[in-house]
């Protein structure tokens, strides 16, 4: 079995294992009841999506620094990874939101800067597109991303600078939840980063496999 | 058991959107490493034309 394989059937196992304490082990929210257990998928995605969206900055500032395609590739690995993430945030928050606040969508700060997070990572993707010449996307694509990252703090610290229909922190802060709700918490992070970490390595290899076809297609024209 | 379907409905709808980008990224790749077969192909037949 390839070391691949290995790392996903683990992922998979963890992420099972997360999904049972989320339903099974972590007690049921007095005021919102079973609903509240989205939050086990919803707020470590948001937290994962975040932490994938810094690793594109990295990588964005590495290519500006070193000029080597290795952080081009790391840099769009991580932005498209940091999108499926932000994805399953948008969608699960109005699912949450519709019973616990009676609507599905609020235009508050949290909600609407982590929406324009998604949209300005989505036009990184366009971009790569537009851009026909490797070296001259990589760097247009490096600074954008430079760009497109200063929403992220933007997005961390919406609730403490505005006041917001979503929910105040409850897990960087004493007390809040309940100690079995934050461990569950925790277990369900550490799958989605596992995650994270597998879906980057995959994204990456594709991008190292699209050069090898590039370096390939050039050879062929020069026979 | 009110909002089960709401809670049911985001777990599979998350899962989802990750199934579907692990297999574009697993689709995309194997494309790639047809046109690499079919370019390397290409590749000896000209070595083999230029000689």
């Amino acid at each position: 079995m390839t070391r691949i394989a290995v790392a996903a059937l683990t992922v998979c196992a963890l992420i099972g294992i997360s999904t049972y304490a989320a339903f099974y082990v972590a007690p049921t929210e007095q005021t919102m009841g079973l609903v509240q257990r989205i939050f086990y998928l919803h707020a470590p995605c948001g937290m994962t999506a975040l932490f994938a969206f810094f690793v594109s900055f990295i990588g964005c500032i590495g290519y500006l620094l070193k000029r080597e395609s290795k952080w081009d590739w790391l840099a769009v690995a991580s932005a498209e990874t940091g999108i499926a993430f932000c994805t399953v945030v948008l969608l699960t928050g109005p699912i949450w939101a519709h019973p616990a606040w009676g609507v599905w969508w609020a235009w508050d700060a949290r909600l609407t800067s982590t929406l324009v997070l998604w949209l300005l990572y989505i036009s990184y993707l366009v971009l790569r597109n537009m851009v026909e010449d490797p070296n001259r996307r990589a760097q247009i694509c490096a600074f954008y991303g430079i760009f497109a990252f200063l929403d992220v703090p933007l997005v961390y610290g919406s609730i403490w600078w505005w006041r917001t229909q979503h929910p105040q922190p409850v897990v960087f802060t004493s007390g809040g939840l309940d100690p079995t709700m934050r461990k569950v918490f925790y277990l369900s992070w550490f799958a989605l980063m596992c995650l994270m970490a597998l879906l980057i390595c995959q994204r990456y290899q594709l991008e190292k496999t699209r050069e090898e076809v590039e370096v390939l297609k050039r050879e062929v024209e020069n026979a | 058991m009110k909002n089960l379907g709401s809670v049911f409905a985001a777990y599979m709808i998350g899962w989802a959107v990750f199934f579907l980008f692990s297999v574009s990224i697993a689709r995309r790749t194997r494309t790639l490493r047809e046109e690499i077969e079919r370019l390397n192909a290409r590749l000896k037949d000209l070595v083999k034309q230029g000689k």
